[in-house]
């Protein structure tokens, strides 16, 4: 496959299950490309279930294992595989390298440290600062990503802040090594939609001033929209649709793509009822035969069921796994 | 600071506290049947003597007299003096209570060398040899009675073996085996609690985000997990503080030790109830600063209590 310019992330063919004694193997990615520039957004986009946050955790190096396995594919991060490291070695990457804003920061960060505590002792981990120096650059961080009251904020504890204050600061220990890399699962799903706003805004100034890259992952196309400059759409586990989010947004190729461009609920279609996408993702321990998504597609003919699509490029930079790529859309 | 006013507010509960339990002593040794005086003076005094001996202990004045009286020995820490021996109530506690709580201490130190690092090394090397150790020994530690273990102790390394004395006080070796006796069992609930505290600590998404911060393992576990492990620890080592001043009754009859419990049996049998009074009032106050320490205690490793 082509690689990206200047790329900094690049995943292939990552396959990965989860094997559980008394349980059917399920096959959560089922070779997943995916992959990102450097100070580049990429959105990945799917439904609950598609394996999203797979991906990110098995990037992150986190996936626990067993029950989850890698049975293949590569992820090659600034040039090393990073699959082929050592546990220490992969360590060593992660808040340094390659970092990540969870989803709920009330859950994601500790409630017994304060948060200058825990902004601090990754400066003093990875990049060896005393404490006093790291407590500057934590003072400076905050600043930086809006946490209110400065130093008074490193002081507090967790509960102590509001959910947007809380995600706040959470983005403020991701980005404390400047990573080159920043993984957002779900950043603001657990955010009412003014926070969201700020919280994505806040996001896209870390890039300028960071050059920093980050994997934006949602569910939500709207989001994804307002921040990402290319865009995967990931389905049972395999990346169906991948495009600039121009492209993405005007001409998908995917019938998954485009139903679920048409089940964004928009202003002008006000009073006509939501667009649902029939039927749900399967389960990664029933994945159907043949392409994945048949059982929902309204194209779905007879390949389908039996072939699973190999993704092609069909326009610069626009690739879609799908056997029927160009025919005509049912009304 | 916070914390400050949040240990005035828990030292004004402890008072109540106190308050509470000499009102409860007070009132109930008023309703149980019996005359002191009838005890102290016999059957066959004269109605004289009785008079006499009501007047001295001041049972003859009205009830809320006698209660006012009372609550103000309390906050004297005057109990009067023992009918057995006239000696001041007072002091026949303080003097016996310093062995009951050396052994207590020791036995509570014994359970947490035992338990915390067994239940931790249980917790995060889970299904593990160690694992197995610890359960085992918790399975047996709670299923055994404290002073049977002590009679078995003693047979085995008093009599037996010969390494530790039958009974006396004295040295620190005379308070070996009645504190492993007393602490054993305790050790296997902490143990328990301990492993359970730290698995489910582990399992939290903070831990996923230590992680992902590129912490070690001896950090995320040690730092980031341990910490908020230790609050249900902390409060159920504050608890097994107290059962420990109280088991330590029977274990001292065991080993033969002159502690508070051989004192409070004595008055109980005696019908000794200046001393019975003191006692009860002086352990709840025992208690309750174990209890104030232990949320002291909580409340530094918890920063959302101090709210409440």
């Amino acid at each position: 496959m082509a690689k990206a310019v200047d790329g900094l992330l690049d995943v292939r063919g990552l396959d990965v299950s989860f094997v559980a004694p008394g349980s059917a193997r399920a096959h959560a990615l089922r070779g997943v490309d995916l992959s990102v520039a450097a100070a580049e957004i990429v959105g990945l986009v799917g439904e609950s279930g598609s394996g999203k946050t797979v991906t990110s955790t098995c990037i992150m190096g986190l996936l626990p294992a067993p029950p989850a396995r890698i049975d293949a594919g590569e992820i090659e991060f600034k040039g090393r595989d990073l699959l082929g490291l050592s546990p220490e070695e992969r360590r060593r990457t992660r808040g340094r390298e390659i970092a990540m804003v969870f989803q709920e920061p009330s859950r994601y960060l500790n409630p017994s440290f304060r948060i200058g505590e825990q902004i601090t002792e990754m400066l003093g981990l990875h990049l060896g600062m005393r404490r006093e120096a790291a407590l500057d650059r934590a003072a400076e961080l905050a600043g930086l990503v809006g946490l209110r009251g400065g130093r008074g904020a490193l002081r507090s504890y967790p509960h102590e802040l509001s959910g947007g204050m809380k995600q706040r600061a959470m983005i403020a220990m991701a980005i404390s090594c400047t990573p080159s890399l920043l993984i957002a699962d779900e950043p603001t799903t657990a955010l009412d939609v003014t926070l969201q706003l700020q919280i994505l805004r806040l996001l896209l100034r870390l890039r300028e001033v960071f050059r920093m890259a980050i994997l934006f992952i949602s569910h939500d196309l709207r989001l994804v929209r307002f921040v990402a400059d290319r865009v995967s759409v990931i389905y049972a586990g395999i990346v169906v649709e991948s495009a600039p989010k121009e492209a993405l947004f005007l001409t998908p190729l995917h019938p998954y793509t485009r139903l679920l461009l048409m089940s964004i609920p928009s202003a002008q279609a006000r009073g006509t009822r939501l667009r649902a996408i029939p039927g749900r993702v399967p389960d990664a321990q029933h994945v159907p035969e043949g392409c994945a998504f048949h059982p929902r597609c309204p194209l779905a003919e007879e390949v389908c069921r039996r072939e699973i699509p190999a993704s092609r490029e069909h326009q610069p930079g626009h690739r879609a796994a799908c056997h029927l790529v160009g025919k005509s859309w049912p009304d | 600071m916070r914390l400050l006013t949040f240990a005035s507010k828990r030292l004004g509960r402890l008072i109540l506290t106190i308050l509470l339990i000499s009102t409860i002593v007070f009132f109930v040794i008023r309703v149980i049947p019996g005359d002191p005086a009838l005890v102290i003076a016999g059957v066959d005094a004269s109605t004289a003597d009785l008079a006499a001996i009501r007047a001295k202990l001041g049972t003859d004045q009205p009830l809320g007299t006698q209660y006012a009286r009372w609550l103000l020995a309390v906050a004297r820490f005057d109990f009067g003096a023992s009918l057995a021996t006239g000696q001041p109530v007072a002091r026949l506690v303080l003097q016996r209570f310093p062995l009951t709580l050396t052994l207590a201490l020791l036995a509570f130190v014994i359970s947490i060398l035992l338990a915390i690092p067994l239940g931790i090394l249980s917790a995060v090397r889970r299904w593990s040899t160690w694992d197995y150790v610890g359960m085992v020994f918790s399975q047996v530690g709670m299923a055994l009675p404290s002073f049977w273990l002590g009679i078995i102790l003693l047979l085995l390394f008093a009599v037996k073996i010969r390494a530790f004395p039958l009974f006396g006080i004295g040295s620190f070796r005379h308070l070996v085996l009645p504190a492993v006796s007393l602490g054993f069992a305790r050790a296997a609930v902490l143990l328990r609690l301990t492993r359970a505290s730290m698995i489910e600590e582990m399992s939290r998404e903070y831990v996923v985000s230590a992680r992902a911060k590129g912490l070690t393992d001896r950090m995320v576990r040690y730092k980031h997990a341990l910490k908020n492990a230790m609050l249900p620890i902390v409060t159920m080592a504050g608890i097994q503080l107290g059962y420990m001043l109280g088991g330590a009754v029977i274990v001292e009859q065991v080993f033969s030790l002159p502690g508070l419990g051989r004192l409070f049996l004595t008055a109980v049998y005696q019908r000794d109830f200046p001393l019975i009074q003191g006692g009860i009032v002086f352990i709840a106050l025992v208690f309750s600063l174990i209890n104030f320490a232990v949320d002291i205690l909580y409340s530094v490793l918890n920063p959302k209590i101090r709210i409440g």
